[in-house]
């Protein structure tokens, strides 16, 4: 049975309907992200899930027990909030004591615990300081330490990278990671930043237009993107339209080449148009040994990336990217080239609206 | 030469407000003839109806300020966090002391709440004095609030509120342990304006016929000659020294915390 889910939730404001039918089932313990663009609605199921809002429709239970009548406060929900949070007036130790003298704790089992938290993100040594006298990726630390050190059953964080710069955006996301693997907490992490959430989630949540258009583990939403939304959000597709010349021997034609998908194309017919995806890395022109299909193409660009190449190629009416590796052994083609793309079959992926 | 102009402008404004206050002040130190002396302040001082109107008006004072505060930042906080629309009304509605004499709010009153209403509260000491409190409350109404409305202006209250319920507080922890100290520094300012405005205030307080230190100024100031110069000059202390103090919490404001 799961940890957390959430059943058919539906929030309308006003007229505009921002989450429509919504589920999902959590484990305990896992890493979920909610991943997609600004105002997708991945930032409004989890203010539901911490009670901020309130669904329109539709059900949260945690752990067995239905969050419908409780009030944010009584939930016991851990959130760290993008903009940190971290209360001006107190100090790091109050700050992540704060939770705990408001359930009532007692001064040692407070003193104790603060040390722990403040040891798990390694700031003992900050914590007379104020919020003011601590750096961005600081401050989330103190923020995370703040929400763990009242031991909730679900940890929220929504966006917690975003403001801060990348190099401390990288580092941070091990650490929650690693803290989450420790306490094995079940958490959920919204972010739009593709890498983030394939990075450190254990499943990823695809969000478009309160929708979850995809809900798989980082391998199956990168390499099997369900919908053209999520093979162009998640990572960088290429995106061919193809008209179907053999539906049951998996045969398309575009522009005027004809290739074979590896799978018969179900529920079309010959002449009906057709979206294809192949993935930048998943093409090469020099290594002929690279896959079993071929287009030919002419090179309309090439961009030096440093350990990579990123060559733009028409194909029949479209422009597609694919990339290769630096090797100063192999001189890269250059614009006007006619070129042959090699890729297998299995990487050319029919998409979804 | 434009220059000149802007010094000039600079000097007549403060000759137009300094001398009068020198003139007074020089004359209050005349009490004693061909010298001067702090004869007229100790006059004050030492005259127990100063004493006892002045402990009068600042125990309203001290009240004012606890309820004004009681009143103001819950009020201000919740408009900012879930009535952000009704601002613009509460605002004004906070501006109409400034519009409304204060003889005619105590008339109003004194006909809502005489001994013949269904709340009489002029019909004993304690409802006079508070009813009097009230009224000090409405007339420090525009600058309390708009103190604590600059002052939880410069914080993110929504999403402190917020990070506050997730680790369980509830609406007087959030208010008492988290906005209020936050709003200290503007909170303070208004205090201090309020204490100001009570200190000096005449109509309320001689129509409703309390011994507070307005109309002990008044009644000096119509039957002596040298004392009531004094009396001013102590009055315009207070109330430089509430202005000084909200300079300087101002400034302990800038080495405060940055809010979030």
């Amino acid at each position: 049975m799961s940890f957390l889910t959430l059943t058919n939730i539906q929030k309308s404001f006003g007229p505009v309907q921002v989450v429509h039918g919504f589920d999902m089932s959590i484990e305990k313990g896992e890493f979920v992200s909610f991943l997609g663009p600004s105002g997708c609605g991945k930032t409004t199921v989890l203010r539901m899930i911490a009670g901020f809002e309130t669904p329109s429709s539709g059900s949260i239970v945690i752990n067995g027990k239905d969050q419908g009548t409780l009030k944010p406060n009584q939930r016991n929900i851990g959130m760290v909030f993008q903009a940190y949070a971290l209360f001006p007036n107190m100090n790091v130790q109050d700050n992540v004591a704060f939770g705990l003298k408001v359930a009532g704790a007692q001064k040692a089992e407070i003193d104790t615990r603060v040390k722990q938290m403040l040891s798990l993100i390694k700031l003992e040594h900050l914590a007379d300081r104020f919020p003011y006298q601590l750096s961005g990726g600081q401050q989330q630390r103190v923020a995370l330490a703040r929400a763990l050190a009242v031991k909730p059953q679900v940890l929220l964080l929504d966006e917690p990278l975003s403001a801060l710069d990348a190099k401390i955006r990288v580092s941070l996301r091990e650490e929650i990671r690693q803290i989450q693997h420790q306490l094995g907490i079940t958490t959920v992490f919204v972010t739009h930043d593709q890498e983030e959430a394939l990075s450190i989630s254990d499943r990823i949540v695809v969000m478009n237009a309160g929708r979850a258009d995809q809900i798989g583990t980082p391998f199956e939403i990168y390499n099997t993107p369900a919908t053209r939304f999520v093979a162009s959000f998640v990572g960088t597709l290429n995106i061919i339209e193809a008209k179907v010349a053999d539906p049951a021997a998996g045969a398309v034609t575009i522009g005027n080449q004809q290739v074979s998908l590896r799978d018969a194309i179900a529920g079309m017919k010959g002449g009906d148009n057709i979206s294809l995806a192949l993935r930048p890395e998943a093409g090469s022109i020099a290594d002929s040994a690279k896959g079993d299909t071929a287009l030919a193409g002419q090179v309309v660009s090439t961009s030096f990336l440093g350990s990579v190449i990123r060559t733009r190629l028409r194909v029949g009416g479209d422009v597609i990217s694919f990339d290769m590796f630096n090797d100063p052994g192999v001189t890269p083609p250059v614009s006007g080239d006619n070129v042959t793309l090699r890729f297998a079959a299995k990487d050319l992926l029919v998409i979804r609206e | 030469m434009k220059k000149i102009w802007a010094w000039g402008a600079l000097l007549f404004g403060l000759l137009y407000f300094t001398l009068p206050l020198i003139g007074m002040t020089n004359f209050s130190l005349k009490m004693r003839r061909g010298e001067y002396s702090f004869d007229a302040y100790g006059k004050v001082f030492s005259d127990p109806r100063f004493q006892e109107t002045f402990t009068y008006s600042v125990m309203q004072a001290l009240f004012t300020i606890v309820f004004g505060v009681l009143l103001v930042v819950p009020t201000a906080y919740w408009v900012r966090l879930k009535l952000p629309r009704l601002r613009p009304y509460i605002e004004f509605i906070t501006l109409l002391p400034l519009v409304i004499p204060a003889i005619v709010i105590v008339f109003g009153y004194i006909r809502l709440y005489n001994t013949s209403s269904w709340l009489p509260l002029t019909g004993s000491l304690t409802g006079t004095n508070m009813l009097l409190m009230f009224g000090y409350a409405t007339l420090a109404l525009p600058y309390m609030y708009r103190a604590v409305d600059t002052g939880l202006r410069t914080i993110d209250i929504a999403t402190l509120t917020e990070a506050a319920q997730s680790l369980g507080a509830g609406w007087a922890t959030i208010l008492g342990r988290i906005i209020l100290p936050n709003v200290l520094v503007a909170v303070l300012s208004g205090a201090f304006l309020t204490f100001a405005i009570v200190i000096g205030e005449f109509t309320m307080a001689a129509l409703l016929n309390r011994p507070a230190f307005g109309p002990y100024m008044q009644l000096l100031g119509a039957n002596r000659a040298y004392e009531p110069a004094a009396l001013a000059v102590i009055a315009f202390g207070i109330t430089w020294g509430c202005l000084g103090l909200i300079q300087l919490v101002s400034r302990f404001q800038k080495s405060a915390p940055p809010k979030a």
